[in-house]
């Protein structure tokens, strides 16, 4: 049972750096991805229009019949999001060390171009621990 | 779930793995000597050394959020405090304090009592226009500039050059836009 489907990074413009899909539903090839992040992108940036009240922050959660739609946006623009099972608990929370990890092994690699998509084995091996890691904490329950 | 509270500089310069000071002193001092050589010019050093700070802030900004769990400032006030009371704490080891504002708030002094960067160094006659540790405020600029706030960070004073203590003016030039649409010539 895989309780999460992909993870998304999006960078200020609305380019996607970051895709990686986990276990078999919900696979997307290059081309769908790019389209699925920009389109959020855009989404987001609708809703912190739509919203009648100044001081939002876009669309947090988005959830469907078959999936949950979890996205952190960082004071610096960069958009984290994951698809997950409808009521996976805890996103908010592994989104916060995705970022964690972003800093650590994306942005610190004197060799990663900001904005430019990632390719940091670092940040892929420590990436997916943390994914298993909450993984083996929501089967626990 | 409520959003994770913010951590103080304290807690966050604890837990994480440090060099020894001495090594990493030595090295900006390695890295400084090196300029001064390839450069020539104290003039092209101190703006070398800013640039690279810059890079630096543009990456570090978003270490600083991640591991402090700060949310938005309300406003440039709270902006410096953080960057003396957190930002110095968790990546320096040092507080430093926020004196000085202007009538509007857009300018202020941060003042370093201490300064690990410099536990060696004396200048020496023929560097003497030199901010050695000009690094910090393209460090400073580069972060505030990836929160939207276009900043002049210029040294005040300076304890290599004979002043009581650090102290680094940041004066808030202009604050952009955040919220889409971006405007077209941005």
């Amino acid at each position: 049972m895989a309780a999460i489907y992909s993870l998304y990074i999006i960078n200020k413009s609305g380019g996607l750096i970051f895709y990686k899909d986990y276990g078999s539903k919900g696979r997307m090839d290059t081309n769908d991805s790019l389209r699925v992040a920009s389109l959020w992108h855009s989404m987001h940036a609708i809703s912190q229009q739509l919203s009648p009240t100044t001081g939002c922050t876009g669309i947090e959660l988005l959830e469907a019949d078959t999936f949950d739609l979890n996205c952190f946006q960082s004071l610096t623009g960069t958009k984290f999001f994951v698809v997950c099972e409808p009521g996976t608990q805890n996103m908010e929370a592994l989104l916060k060390v995705v970022y964690e990890l972003y800093t650590d092994y994306v942005l610190k690699n004197p060799f990663y171009e900001m904005e430019m998509p990632i390719r940091c084995e670092l940040f892929d091996i420590n990436l997916t621990q943390a994914i298993q890691k909450d993984r083996v904490a929501l089967l626990g329950r | 779930m409520a959003p994770a509270a913010p951590r103080s500089g304290e807690a966050i310069f604890s837990s994480v793995d440090r060099v020894n000071a001495e090594l990493f002193t030595l090295t900006y001092g390695a890295i400084v000597r090196q300029l001064l050589n390839d450069l020539e010019e104290v003039e092209e050093v101190n703006k070398q050394l800013d640039q690279m700070g810059y890079n630096i802030g543009i990456r570090l900004i978003d270490e600083f959020l991640a591991k402090s769990n700060v949310s938005r400032c309300v406003d440039f006030k709270e902006t410096a405090d953080m960057i003396a009371k957190v930002g110095f704490k968790m990546f320096l080891g040092v507080t430093a304090s926020v004196t000085k504002w202007d009538a509007d708030g857009s300018c202020c002094s941060i003042v370093l009592e201490e300064n690990p960067l410099v536990d060696f160094v004396e200048l020496p006659d023929t560097c003497q226009g030199l901010y050695y540790c000009n690094i910090l405020s393209g460090v400073i600029r580069g972060a505030l500039e990836m929160v939207a706030m276009k900043t002049e960070v210029t040294w005040i004073r300076d304890m290599l050059r004979g002043d009581d203590a650090y102290e680094l003016q940041v004066k808030l030039l202009s604050q952009l836009p955040e919220e889409y649409p971006y405007k077209d010539d941005e």
